[in-house]
Order: structure tokens, then C-alpha cells, then sequence
């Protein structure tokens, strides 16, 4: 995925300018920055839910920007979100089945008969759901409305939603924020285990600890553009980047 | 020109319908501004309002304290309403919002055929029935009260919210309500202040048009969804949105009355409403949401 | 899964259904159990698209008009065969509602109220201005009942029969459409559009499908209204109708497929119950509408449910077996 002089401007504030940045396959890059930098805009912007005013962003080599949200997700880029989306009055299983939809196809009339090769596609589905609720330690909450869950339980089984239509591509928007030590331990080992599967991820996190230990390349946006980019070494000793967090605790 | 005379009329009746039209809008908009909210049990404080009106008419003959009597009557209904249907709702999205304010406007309305009937009843105009030349039309002096009226409620709306605190205070409340309540006014209040002043809105409309109409229990329905055609076509929450809204509506009307046939006046409104909303939804006035 | 059979709620209709069928001997009853399937099929439908999708519309009764209407000129005024005519008026509506809808879902909330509401009023006032075809308010008559090889719908009983049979199978399919990939796309959207969106599902066209399938069977109930009562006039499809038909969604249960029956016979029958209520009609729709949305937001069975699981989650500290 490649970012190209991506801009964006809402009214007169620059909220992401002419930001230009890679990630390779099968790394783990994280983008940080103060809030208000312009991190989840260009979440926003990569997935199709704001339209970027210039700049291109390829995925795959193909230029994707401006497509709708929807159309970029069946490419294979699944996101969370940073206030968690969870599909309230739906189960847990149910959410991580909605999860599987760009890969299935059984349409409204189809469903509504079911006909025989839909309930064979259902049955997929539902597996495979399960293998992903397996995979983030949801398996035995598969029945529940998936408000109940504590917030913790509720960011894994976003993550799980999206790695059920398996992604390349997997944005996580600040999947810490509001886990307790233990849990946020539980998503390091995930995400590296994910980094393990091949697949490529973009997260954006405000715990550097976190950010640190999983990134293989850091982006740091300062009001909406780009001040570094490099391995996380080399950034945490940018005197730009110390500039821009000065006075804010950021070593982890 | 022998058309000219049947236009001007038409073009009179439809200024004193889409005035009318403005108020209830304006009413739409108050509370919209305020809470997001689409209080679609407006229409239900103009035909109390009128309703009101001619009941105080009946027992005290006074038309200024009629006027007052029911703006208060029923700004107290509006305060109620905000009260019991709104606050206790736990989970506010638009569609229960609908649900309840449609809900809360058939039981008004219900309410009113109880204590009211189906009967229409009249109220006597407001200073007598001499039709007053204009060209070779005529005028009815209550479409100029109507007019008048309409005319210094908006007047007096832009100043309410242009120089006084409170006014302002609602104001900032509609652009940040969480911003608000840091610099210290108290959201709640705006709140309740929104309904009571947008009833005594419709209420006014209520009043004003009865001598013209008759009041009845079920007046209020077709009057409030214009009203509400009005503030989308004019763009919701603007004030001259609302006016210029509800005098394009009520124009559309009389012209698609006369040159139509009246039994589709009402479909020429709606159609007009569809169009804005598909070409566009933010209205006449209204700018980029 | 071991379910005892009797207990599957699909036979449990079948058999209630068909006991009624069997047993019961007056007109006046069938008639009644006749507008609660028309009704039931009418708020089925509005919950697919309301309860299900998240999408309000203040303007079903003209689809069910659309239905009717088009049933009743076809066969009363053309003479084309009450089934062909029927399938016409599922493509009348289905139409309308697509062009109706491809602006109109663009829109959210109260411009979507609006802008379903606009066309119910526009369609009212057709059906009652355009006299030539649809005979005004005075309504149309002459229209004749449905028959399948020789065997007229003619009698409350044999429509009951008819109603009866389609309504089941509508609720199977409407069943089975909630617990399909597409119908899961539907509650999700209806919680979480960007969430849907981010996982591939096209929400807007989503959407307008679920919007012209609802008016289908809107549709359906129209043309089965018409030749059940062989006279349609424009009343029966107004403001209040659309109206009445949100009030049963709400009170049987938003998302809920029983619920819709629920709520599609209580108020059926409870105005026919209670002679005092044609005049506190309005109130007590409004009363409802209002107090269940207030306090018990999903339905009346629901509701009380919830009140029950949210104690068991609580004593479960927040979790229960699957």
C-alpha cells in the first residue's frame, strides 16, 4: 500500500497535506502523532469513507482513492474502528459472520428461499466465523448480543469481524485505547501473530510501549503532515518528532 | 391582460397560506437548532392554537385575549410535551424520535376530537370582513394581519436571536451543545425554551388562520407537514430559509390551485417538497452540511 | 440441535392455523382473522424495512394502495385475470418504490420520514382526484375474487383458507431472509453503517432492495385486500393508515418476524372489541406509539423479555452459556 502526496481539507483546516508514505507487505507500520495530527483522517481517507482532494493512493498498484468504503473493503482492506462499531443487536457469532460477506454471495431472494447451495454457503460462513472468534479467544461468548461484551472483549471481536473477510490489509485505529494491561498484552501477541500470517497492517496507536514492540516502521504526522518515517529506533531519537511531543510522556 | 387580476389573487391567497407556512416552519426549525430534533406534533400546537382561541373567544368575547390565552395554553402544551414524551427517551435516535413525536401528534389530536369534535368552528376575524381593493383584486383585512403578524414574529425572532443573551446562548447551543454547557448555559433549558417558543409559533399560526379556515380538530396534520415542507424546501434551521420556504410553498399552491385544479394543491406542495429533497436536500438557502 | 418437534414454532402455526380452519363456524370471526393476515403481511413487511434495515417509512400505505388499486382497475375495469393482475401490482409497487427509493435512501432520518411521507400524501390524493380510473372517493367496485383451478375465494372462510396459506409462507421466507448473509447485512447497517460498509456491504443499494421487497408485500396485501372486500376506495390507504401500520411494527416489535403477527392482531381486533374505541382510536394509536417507544423500545413481548435477560446477565456477571 502506498500513499502519494495524499491531501485533505475541511474548510480551511489541512487536515492531512500532502502526505506521502509505504507500507510493505506483511509489515506492521504504525502511524503516531498528537491528537488532532490528522491519524485517523487518513484512516478515513485509505478506506474509503472521506475522499481524498490530491494525492493517490495505490493498493496493490491499483489506484483506489475516492472509491466508496465499500468497494475498497471487498479488495481486502478491513479496518477497526476507534470508538468500537460492533453490530449491537446482533450476536457475536452474527457480527464476525457480517464479517465474511465480501466473500460469500447469496443474495436477498436466495437467502430468502434458501436454496441449497445457500445453505451450503452459510455453513461456510458460520466456520469460518467460528475459526475467527477461536482465533482471538471469543469462541465460547458466540451466542451473545454482542453489547454485553466488556470493552475489551469488544475490540477483539472487531478485530475478529475483520480478519473473518480476510484481509491483507488490516487498518487498526487505536486498538489499545481502553484495554487494561493484561488485554493490551493479548493484542501485541495477536497483531504480531497476524504480522506472522502475512498480513500487512496499519495501526494507529497512542501506547508507544505497544507501538514500539509491534512496528516494523513508524509514519509520524504532525497537524496533518508528515515529519518522519523510518524504523522505530531511528524515530524515537527525530529531534522533530521529540519537538512535536515535547511535554507529552511518550517513551513507554 | 385579462389574466392578471385571477394571479394577483391567487398570489395573495398563497402569500397569506405560505406566511402561515413560515411560522409552523419557523417553529420546525427553533426546536431543530435546539436538539436536532424534528418535532413532528407541530402541526397539532397550531390547531390547539386555534382551537384554544376560539373556545376563550366563545366564553370571554376579546379576540386580544383570546390571542394570549391560547399562545399561553398552548405553550404550556409544548412544554409538556418536551417534558413527558422527550426527556424519559433513553436512547434518542431519529426513528424513535419520529415514532414518538408522530405518536404524540395523533394522540393530540385524538385528545382535541374528544374535547373538541369533528364540528369546525369559527373565529371572527380580527377587524372585520370588508374586503379591502388592491388593483383589480381584493384583500381580505386579515390576510394583512396574517401578513403583518408573520412579518414582525420573524423581525422579532432575528433580534431575539441576534442581540439578546438568551437568544445567543440558543444559538450556541445549536452549533455545540457540549461547548455550550462548558461556557455555562444550561442546555436542558434551551431545550424547553425551543418548545415553549416554537408552540407559541404555531399556536400564533393556529390563531391567525382560523378566521379564515374554521378550526378543527384534524386542521393541524396537513398544516404542520407543510410547515415542515417549508423549512426543508427553505433548509432546515435557517430562519430565512423557513419565511422564503414557506412563501414559495404557499405560492406554488395557489398558483397549482388556480391553474391546476384545487384537488391537487396538496400534491403540488408534496411534489415540491420530493424535488427539493432529491435535487436538493439542503434546501433553497442552505448551505454545504 | 435436539428441538422437540411440536415445540418448532413453524408446525405450532400450522396447527393453530388449521384448528381454526377446522373449528371455528362464524363468518364474522374468519373475516376478522382474514384483515389480521392482510395486516399481519402489510407490518411484516414494514419491519423488514423498519425494524430490520432501520429505515422509516411514513408512506406504506401507498404501496398497499398501489396494490390494491392496481389489482382492482385491472380486473373490475380491464378484465385481466385477478393473478396476472395481482403480479401487475407487485410490479407497479416494486417500481414506485424503486424510484421512489434510488433518491430518497440517499437521504437519512427525518428527510427519509419526509420524503416516504410526501409520496403516501401524493399517492392519496392520485387515488382520489384521478376519478376516471380509480373512481374517486366513492371508491371501486365490482372487483371479483381471486380462484385457483375452479375453487373461488369468494367466502370469508375459503379466503381464510388463501391468506392464511400465503401468510405462512411469507413469515417462512421473511424468517429465513433475517438469518441470511443479506438480511444480516440489513440489521447491520441498520447498527453500524460504516461498520457495514467497512466490511464490504453496499449499503445504499442494500437499502433500496430491502425497501422495493417491503413494498412487495405491501403489495401483495393490497391486491389480497381488494379481492377480499371486491370494493376498494381511497381511505383505506390515507396518512393514518401509514401511521397505524409503524404503531404495529412498534408495538409487536421492531426486528421481531412473530411480533408483527403480535402486533398486526392486537390491533386489529382490540378496535372491534372495544365499540368505544372508534372515538379514542387516535388516542390510544398514539398512546401506544408513544408510551411503547418510550419505555420499551424493542415491542411489547420483547420488552418485558429484556427486563428478564438483562437480570440474567446480571446475575451471571455478564455472561451465559451459548
Amino acid at each position: 500500500m502506498e500513499l502519494h502526496g495524499v491531501s485533505l481539507a475541511f474548510g480551511g483546516l489541512q487536515a492531512v497535506e500532502q502526505v506521502s508514505f509505504g507500507v510493505a507487505p506483511g509489515t506492521v507500520k504504525a502511524v503516531i502523532g498528537p491528537n488532532g495530527a490528522g491519524k485517523t483522517t487518513l484512516f478515513n481517507l485509505v478506506t474509503g469513507f472521506l475522499a481524498p482532494q490530491a494525492g493517490r493512493i495505490l493498493f496493490g498498484g491499483v489506484a483506489i482513492q475516492g472509491r466508496p468504503a465499500h468497494r475498497i473493503a471487498r479488495q481486502g482492506i478491513a479496518r477497526t474502528f476507534q470508538l468500537v462499531q460492533l453490530f449491537d443487536h446482533m450476536t457475536v457469532l452474527e457480527n464476525v459472520m457480517v464479517g465474511r460477506h465480501r466473500l460469500s454471495s447469496s443474495g436477498l431472494i436466495a437467502g430468502a428461499l434458501q436454496l441449497p447451495w445457500t445453505r451450503t454457503e452459510e455453513k461456510v460462513i458460520r466456520q469460518k466465523a467460528l475459526e475467527a472468534l477461536e482465533f482471538v479467544g471469543l469462541a465460547d461468548r458466540a451466542g451473545q448480543p454482542a453489547a454485553v461484551l466488556p470493552l475489551g472483549l469488544k475490540r477483539m471481536l472487531e478485530i475478529a469481524r475483520a480478519l473473518a473477510s480476510a484481509p491483507t490489509l488490516l487498518l487498526l485505529d487505536e486498538p489499545a485505547s481502553g484495554l487494561d494491561a493484561v488485554e493490551t498484552e493479548r493484542l501485541q501477541d495477536l497483531i504480531l501473530e497476524l504480522r506472522r500470517q502475512g498480513i500487512t497492517i496499519l495501526l494507529v496507536e497512542h501506547d508507544m510501549g505497544l507501538t514500539m514492540e509491534v512496528a516494523d516502521e513508524i509514519a509520524v504526522l504532525n497537524y496533518g503532515k508528515l515529519i518522519a518515517d523510518g524504523p522505530p529506533r531511528a524515530i524515537q531519537k527525530n529531534p522533530e518528532v521529540i519537538a512535536a511531543y515535547l511535554g507529552t510522556d511518550w517513551q513507554g | 391582460m385579462e389574466n392578471f387580476a385571477p394571479l394577483l389573487q391567487y398570489l395573495i391567497s398563497g402569500l397569506t397560506n405560505g406566511a402561515i407556512y413560515a411560522l409552523i416552519a419557523l417553529g420546525f426549525g427553533i426546536i431543530y437548532n435546539a436538539t436536532t430534533i424534528i418535532n413532528f406534533a407541530q402541526g397539532e400546537m397550531v390547531m390547539l392554537g386555534a382551537l384554544c382561541a376560539i373556545s376563550i373567544y366563545h366564553v370571554a368575547p376579546s379576540l386580544p385575549l383570546a390571542f394570549a390565552g391560547a399562545v399561553v395554553l398552548v405553550t404550556c402544551v409544548g412544554l409538556v410535551f418536551e417534558r413527558l414524551a422527550l426527556r424519559p427517551v433513553k436512547d434518542p435516535t431519529p426513528i424513535a424520535l419520529i415514532i414518538i413525536t408522530v405518536g404524540g401528534a395523533v394522540l393530540i389530536k385524538g385528545v382535541a376530537m374528544l374535547i373538541w369534535g369533528k364540528e369546525a368552528y369559527a373565529l371572527p376575524p380580527f377587524s372585520g370582513n370588508d374586503p379591502i381593493h388592491l388593483g383589480p383584486a381584493t384583500i381580505l383585512p386579515q390576510n394583512l394581519w396574517v401578513l403583518g403578524i408573520t412579518a414582525i414574529s420573524v423581525l422579532a425572532l432575528e433580534a431575539f436571536f441576534r442581540l439578546t443573551l438568551v437568544g445567543k446562548a440558543m444559538r450556541a447551543c445549536a452549533y455545540n451543545t457540549r461547548a455550550a454547557r462548558l461556557v455555562g448555559i444550561a442546555a436542558g433549558r434551551m431545550v424547553q425554551l425551543s418548545f415553549g417558543l416554537s408552540a407559541a409559533l404555531g399556536a400564533g399560526a393556529g390563531i391567525l388562520i382560523a378566521p379564515l379556515t374554521l378550526g378543527v380538530y384534524d386542521m393541524g396534520t396537513m398544516l404542520g407537514l407543510k410547515g415542515f415542507s417549508a423549512a426543508i424546501i427553505g433548509g432546515l434551521g435557517s430562519l430565512a430559509g423557513g419565511v422564503l420556504g414557506g412563501l414559495v410553498l404557499g405560492v406554488a399552491e395557489a398558483l397549482a390551485t388556480g391553474f391546476i385544479s384545487s384537488g391537487y394543491r396538496d400534491a403540488v406542495a408534496f411534489l415540491l417538497l420530493l424535488l427539493v429533497l432529491f435535487l436538493r436536500p439542503q434546501g433553497l438557502v442552505g448551505g454545504r452540511k | 440441535m435436539t428441538r422437540l418437534w411440536f415445540l418448532n414454532r413453524w408446525v405450532l402455526f400450522a396447527v393453530v392455523a388449521g384448528g381454526i380452519a377446522a373449528f371455528m363456524d362464524q363468518d364474522y370471526y374468519y373475516t376478522l382473522l382474514n384483515f389480521i393476515g392482510i395486516h399481519t403481511l402489510l407490518v411484516v413487511g414494514l419491519n423488514l424495512l423498519l425494524g430490520y434495515a432501520g429505515q422509516i417509512s411514513l408512506g406504506h400505505a401507498a404501496f398497499f394502495g398501489l396494490g390494491a388499486y392496481t389489482s382492482g382497475i385491472l380486473t373490475a375495469t380491464v378484465g385481466v385475470d385477478p393473478w396476472l393482475a395481482l403480479v401487475a401490482g407487485l410490479a407497479v409497487s416494486g417500481t414506485a418504490a424503486f424510484l421512489i427509493g434510488l433518491p430518497a435512501l440517499k437521504l437519512r432520518g427525518y428527510y427519509l420520514a419526509m420524503a416516504t411521507l410526501g409520496f403516501g400524501i401524493i399517492v392519496y390524493i392520485i387515488l382520489n382526484e384521478a376519478s376516471d380510473l380509480t373512481g374517486g372517493p366513492s371508491g371501486l367496485s365490482g372487483i371479483p375474487s381471486l380462484s385457483l383451478a375452479g375453487f373461488a375465494f369468494n367466502t370469508p372462510r375459503r379466503l381464510y383458507l388463501l391468506i392464511w396459506i400465503l401468510l405462512g409462507l411469507i413469515l417462512y421466507i421473511s424468517a429465513n431472509l433475517v438469518n441470511s448473509r443479506t438480511g444480516r447485512a440489513i440489521r447491520a447497517l441498520h447498527d453500524g453503517e460504516a461498520a457495514a460498509e467497512s466490511l464490504g456491504v453496499d449499503t445504499f443499494r442494500l437499502k433500496l432492495k430491502i425497501f422495493v421487497w417491503s413494498a412487495l408485500y405491501a403489495s401483495l396485501a393490497g391486491s389480497l385486500f381488494a379481492h377480499t372486500l371486491n370494493f376498494i376506495a381511497p381511505s383505506s390507504f390515507g396518512f393514518m393508515f401509514s401511521i397505524k401500520l409503524v404503531t404495529m411494527v412498534v408495538l409487536g416489535g421492531m426486528a421481531s418476524i412473530w411480533g408483527s403477527l403480535l402486533g398486526a392482531g392486537a390491533l386489529t381486533v382490540l378496535p372491534e372489541l372495544l365499540t368505544v374505541f372508534h372515538d379514542f382510536e387516535m388516542v390510544i394509536f398514539g398512546a401506544i406509539l408513544m408510551a411503547v417507544m418510550i419505555f420499551l423500545p424493542r415491542g411489547l413481548v420483547r420488552g418485558i423479555l429484556d427486563l428478564y435477560e438483562n437480570r440474567r446477565y446480571k446475575r451471571q456477571g455478564g455472561s451465559f452459556p451459548v
